[in-house]
């Protein structure tokens, strides 16, 4: 039975330049075996070592592909054609080949960064490796979630309690007026994979705790910290530190803002810039205090811009550099942070090996009983009524928060001016203090009760619990 | 050198594979070269073949199927040409094979190679692979203005 073998132009020099070879056999794999044994030079470029077909060498009999057929052990006939047809292959140097490939798709939505020589397809497939954990989804973590899942980091992870509430979105741009009442969760996932479907965001739901924050932590790279308290910032840190992941940190305040990136391998931790915590309330919370919306936009990119950069080992990080922003002066300035040789948790001797009671440590919950010194917006509605303004009414807000709305008849002394002005007050008069949410009024109450005022006491909930219970069209903030 | 058998084009093709690696950036591009045999045995590339890459997994390789080959040397076949070579495209790499190109290189093809230096197109070369291993040696390539 004779077949004819039809040879590619690359091979026809191993067959004396002939275009075709007519060779007898039953099946494919005893032509081929003729093939071989009458044209020796063609051995390596058609079969590997063990005999086998190469893997871009296709053989066709007639039209048809022998893999779609029985392979090598397909029969044969007379007058059959069998064809060698290469597939041609190759490519550029590989770059790391344990590294994520990207599809043609990501590969356009990235051309931005591929264009970088400093990211290219190699910086790209590491973003696209990387675990990020972005600790809240509030004012720092909205920007900072949506510029990382922009940028192509592989898996977001995001830790979160919280549902989205109006005063939320003068700021946390990750979420929207579509999600109120929704968790920050599932709110920030919908809006990050709308963003870039590639990325996996992974959700874990709660806070972060001394109990769970070194199982959370530990599948993943970086640590991106968006929180907005003092225990959690320490849980963070000491966690970070013990499982010698990079912190990337970030905090504000009013019109000013930080950030640096702690890594204790190479440099110093939160702890040794500040071994301790302030005392509870001296530091008022954005709550409290209020926050511009755009400064979180500006440190949590910062912190984005960190981590990209710690992802593909692009430039300076800062590690070492504490970076000042004051956004009234428009002005950024640097501390060079030293490494605590006596740091608690990543000096030379450290004392702390594991995870402590933060909130204990911040001195948090040792706040004494102040159950008998409150009285709640219901009751103080009744006394009013009663007692009239025998009953006196002090707001220690700021002058622009009693703009926005305030109670009848009650008279304001910022809190910074009460010491100053405890003569304008009645010692032997029944005082009530009152604030935003109630904790500005503790304080107001015990100034004036360490002044010897007898009959002091806080309006539970301030103006805010008053607007929602007592007064509906009040305005709240 | 082994073998110097030359490969020309003509100016105006090497700028059009330039400007398919400059296209596919950062991907490579890759596409035949369709062309005649000169009676010194020299290869004069007429026209180039863009082909489909097959290889959607990898920017870093081209594949191209033999189906596609094999539709494409019955087309040439009617123009009385045939496929001398191959080109591709080496992002922001030197326009030299890599050693996945010489293990995937047939004997006798030019590989024309096409550095794209960070989206722009760069130096053209032409290899061949050795006769006694996979490895690929520069052939003498011959850019003229006329064809």
């Amino acid at each position: 039975m004779s077949v004819t073998v039809s040879i590619p132009t690359p091979l026809r020099t191993f067959t004396g330049g002939h275009d075709a070879v007519e060779l007898a056999g039953s099946t494919v794999g005893e032509v081929l075996d003729g093939l071989l044994a009458a044209h020796t030079g063609l051995k390596r470029h058609l079969v590997q070592d063990d005999g086998r077909l190469r893997n871009f060498v296709n053989l066709y009999l007639n039209d048809t592909d022998i893999r779609q057929l029985a392979s090598i052990r397909t029969p044969v006939n007379a007058g059959d054609v069998l064809t060698i047809v290469p597939s041609i292959a190759g490519g550029s140097p590989a770059v790391e080949s344990s590294l994520p490939k990207l599809a043609h798709a990501e590969i356009l939505r990235y051309s931005r960064h591929l264009l970088l020589p400093e990211v290219g397809l190699e910086g790209q497939r590491k973003l696209k490796a990387a675990r990020v954990l972005t600790i809240g989804a509030g004012g720092l973590g909205s920007p900072l979630s949506l510029y990382l899942a922009a940028a192509g980091v592989g898996t977001i992870g995001i830790v979160d309690f919280d549902v989205v509430d109006l005063t939320n979105l003068q700021r946390q741009i990750v979420h929207g007026t579509a999600t109120l009442g929704t968790p920050k969760l599932e709110s920030a996932r919908a809006r990050l994979t709308d963003l870039n479907p590639n990325v996996n965001v992974a959700l874990h739901d709660g806070r972060l705790t001394s109990e769970n924050a070194l199982d959370i932590i530990r599948q993943y790279d970086i640590v991106v910290d968006g929180t907005d308290n003092f225990p959690t910032r320490y849980l963070v840190n000491d966690a970070c530190v013990l499982l010698g992941k990079p912190n990337v940190y970030g905090s504000i305040f009013r019109f000013e803002g930080q950030a640096s990136v702690f890594y204790a391998k190479d440099g110093p931790c939160y702890r040794c810039l500040y071994s301790e915590p302030p005392p509870p309330g001296l530091v008022p919370s954005c709550a409290e205090g209020g926050v511009l919306g755009v400064l979180p936009g500006i440190i949590g990119s910062i912190q984005a811009l960190e981590t990209i950069k710690w992802i593909i080992g692009a430039g300076d990080s800062l590690v070492g550099r504490l970076l000042l922003f004051d956004a009234l002066k428009l002005r950024f300035r640097e501390l060079k942070l030293r490494k605590d040789p006596d740091c608690p948790v990543c000096g030379s001797n450290p004392t702390i090996h594991e995870l402590i009671d933060y909130q204990a440590f911040c001195g948090i919950g040792a706040e004494p009983d102040y159950s008998g010194l409150e009285i709640s917006v219901d009751e103080f509605k009744r006394e009013r009524e009663a007692k009239g303004e025998a009953l006196v009414l002090i707001d220690v807000r700021e002058p622009h928060e009693w703009e926005i709305a305030h109670i009848e008849g009650a008279r304001l002394i910022p809190l910074g001016q009460l010491p100053d002005r405890l003569s304008e007050l009645d010692g032997h008069a029944e005082i009530v203090t009152q604030c935003h949410k109630g904790s500005r009024s503790m304080k107001a109450l015990e100034i004036l009760r360490g002044a010897g005022f007898g009959k002091v006491r806080n309006l539970a909930g301030g103006i805010d619990a008053w607007a929602e219970r007592v007064e509906p069209g009040m305005a709240r903030y | 050198m082994e073998g110097a058998v030359t490969v020309r084009l003509a100016r105006a093709l090497a700028d059009e594979i330039r400007n398919y690696g400059v296209a596919a950036y950062p991907a490579e591009c890759c596409g035949a070269l369709a062309g005649r045999v000169a009676a010194d045995g020299s290869k004069q590339v007429v026209r180039l073949a863009p082909a489909v890459n097959r290889r959607t997994d990898d920017p870093h390789r081209y594949l191209i199927a033999p189906d596609d080959l094999r539709r494409l040397e019955r087309q040439l076949k009617a123009e009385g040409l045939e496929i001398v070579g191959y080109y591709h495209s080496h992002p922001d790499h030197p326009a030299a094979p890599s050693a996945f190109d010489a293990d995937h290189a047939w004997p006798w093809y030019s590989y024309l190679i096409v550095r794209v230096d960070r989206g722009r197109g760069a130096d053209i070369a032409s290899w061949v692979l050795d006769d006694d291993g996979p490895r690929m040696h520069p052939e003498p390539l011959e850019v003229s203005s006329e064809v």
